[in-house]
């Protein structure tokens, strides 16, 4: 209050509009990158406060997903955070897994391994390369562009779909990979994108604009952030080490040597830093988890949970009623709570599941990693220009998918 | 070992606080303690600060609708500990009549929109939350979607203008 009544001291005595301005930036504005709304109350340039909202891409993904069996919840996760739509088919499928006391096949776990590291590099891809695009640099908009088209074609000849991928199942996954699957994707990390991450990095880590701007812009003490539940590449760049993949690991990571970049003030700087470098260990475990590839099925042999063989659909009633049953009633899985969570592209991605013993859940809890950063947007920008508010907003990637539901 | 460390969260608990932890389980790894409603704040703010435990990182707020049950509804509260790495589940369950339970924003600041959503979703009032608004939901929306009573093909408005 005290800094509002000196600024407009200060204003009448060079005779400026006294009284601060209020400034609505979306719900649909190009830099915002999804349906989000600020408004900002303005000093000349300078932000003296900042009142997040969000909630116009909500569509009931919690409701949807009470009135469906288990199976049908996958195509949903899909849209979660749909930059990498495939970390969150992983997620929730580990999650009822969890549930129902299942162990995936080791093959499984690899190819879970590399789709969710693929997913990693898209994500981060998407977002640097749309955070400095904001800032002018659009460049690099295209060199990552080009890896980022690399992965798509890769994971549309898997799943037979770039966005919506549906990929999983409870117990395992919708086919196995086909043919020279891995050695694409050993070309791939092994070539084009190396060298887009050295291309940009060698235009941006060190070009003195980029510094300049991103430096000391949007910076978040590491106290701060863990209050604020800050998780992923934000609070690794305020320098908290914290990664799932190492602290609670699952699936098969502690067998792929990598490393945890951390920054040090959790500026819009550092958060580049750490996404790059996460990119890079990203392509280390790829390559690793294509040594280890492991033959043998993907699918768990279980006719509780997975479907019958359609040879035995059609050669006998059983298996004609066990289809029909799966199908009509679902996964049958046990009563229980459960909450798992999965190091994502953004931070910890969490699903707490309640089951009630039925052929769908009685309740799902997604637990968006992007909701705490968007939360902690105004701690990052207050007493900041306006034109950083953009650089910031970038930097801490939120997709609307997974923030609304 | 990680087997002993994980009890150790409830015993802390329990030792601590006594009458006010109703139930405790550890089913499939997830440590879990349904305590008294009134006590949540001290519950949450020991949690944090206890030098063996301490859950610095809230990460989840929610509310579960036992609409069959009494008390009906659950608050659910996912806490993990960076520094020791565990995770703790605490619940609360508050009765239809008057779904109301204390704030911890005050405890973690990042828990403030989550109790917004659990307030938007359930209609689950939490008493000293700064601003307890809806989020995901315009202010004009009328009822809480996720309450097992809602009937999942009402449709409102979605541009409502107020008054």
């Amino acid at each position: 209050m005290a800094e509002l009544i000196a600024i407009k001291r200060t204003h009448e005595k060079l005779d400026m509009q006294a009284e601060p301005m209020i400034i609505n930036i979306g719900p649909s504005h190009p830099a915002t990158h999804a349906t989000l709304r600020f408004v900002t109350e303005l000093d000349g340039e300078t932000i003296l406060k900042l009142d997040p909202e969000f909630g116009y891409l909500h569509r009931g993904f919690e409701k949807e997903c009470e009135a469906s069996t288990w199976t049908q919840v996958i195509p949903y996760t899909d849209r979660l955070n749909y930059v990498s739509p495939l970390a969150n088919n992983i997620g929730y499928a580990m999650a009822v897994e969890k549930l129902c006391g299942i162990q995936v096949t080791e093959r499984c776990q690899y190819i879970r391994v590399i789709l969710c590291e693929l997913n990693r590099i898209m994500d981060h891809l998407v977002c640097i390369s749309t955070n400095v695009l904001d800032m002018g640099a659009l460049t690099n908009f295209w060199y990552f562009w080009a890896p980022r088209e690399e992965i798509y074609k890769l994971l549309e000849e898997l799943t037979g779909a770039r966005l919506t991928t549906s990929y999983t199942r409870v117990g395992g996954l919708a086919y196995d990979l086909p043919d020279g699957w891995t050695e694409r994707v050993r070309t791939f990390v092994r070539g084009s994108i190396l060298k887009a991450l050295s291309d940009v990095g060698a235009l941006l880590t060190k070009n003195r604009i980029f510094i300049e701007r991103t430096q000391g812009v949007g910076p978040i003490t590491a106290e701060k952030a863990i209050a604020l539940g800050f998780t992923g590449p934000c609070l690794l760049a305020a320098g908290v080490p914290l990664d799932l993949r190492k602290d609670q690991t699952y699936m098969v990571y502690d067998r792929f040597d990598f490393e945890i970049p951390i920054g040090t003030t959790g500026d819009t700087l550092d958060r580049y830093m750490v996404r790059m470098e996460e990119m890079r260990q990203s392509v280390r475990i790829i390559e690793q988890a294509l040594d280890q590839l492991p033959g043998g099925p993907v699918n768990i042999d279980d006719p509780r949970f997975m479907m019958p063989r359609k040879e035995d659909v059609y050669g006998n009633i059983e298996g004609l009623m066990n289809h029909f049953k799966f199908i009509m009633e679902g996964v049958q899985v046990p009563a229980g709570e459960v909450y798992d969570a999965t190091e994502t592209a953004n931070g910890e991605l969490g699903f707490y599941i309640v089951s009630k013993g039925s052929g769908g859940p009685y309740k799902i809890k997604v637990r968006p990693p992007c909701l705490n950063m968007f939360q902690g947007m105004p701690h990052l920008c207050e007493g900041q220009m306006i034109a950083d508010l953009v650089a910031v907003l970038g930097s801490v990637n939120i997709i609307a998918g997974e923030l609304d539901r | 070992m990680t087997e002993e460390r994980k009890s150790l969260v409830l015993e802390k608990l329990s030792s601590r606080f006594g009458a006010a932890i109703l139930a405790t389980h550890s089913d499939l790894g997830d440590d879990t303690a349904l305590v008294a409603r009134d006590k949540i704040v001290e519950i949450c703010t020991f949690l944090r600060d206890d030098t063996d435990l301490l859950f610095a990182l809230a990460i989840d707020i929610t509310g579960v609708d036992y609409i069959d049950e009494s008390p009906r509804f659950e608050v659910v509260y996912h806490l993990y500990s960076i520094e020791k790495k565990i995770r703790v589940r605490i619940k609360a369950r508050v009765p239809a009549d008057d779904p109301a339970i204390d704030s911890v924003s005050g405890v973690w600041s990042g828990m403030n929109w989550y109790e917004r959503e659990a307030f938007d979703m359930y209609g689950i009032r939490f008493n000293n939350h700064p601003d307890l608004r809806r989020i995901l939901l315009p202010e004009t929306f009328v009822g809480h979607p996720l309450r097992k009573d809602y009937p999942k093909k009402m449709r409102q408005p979605t541009l409502g203008r107020g008054e």
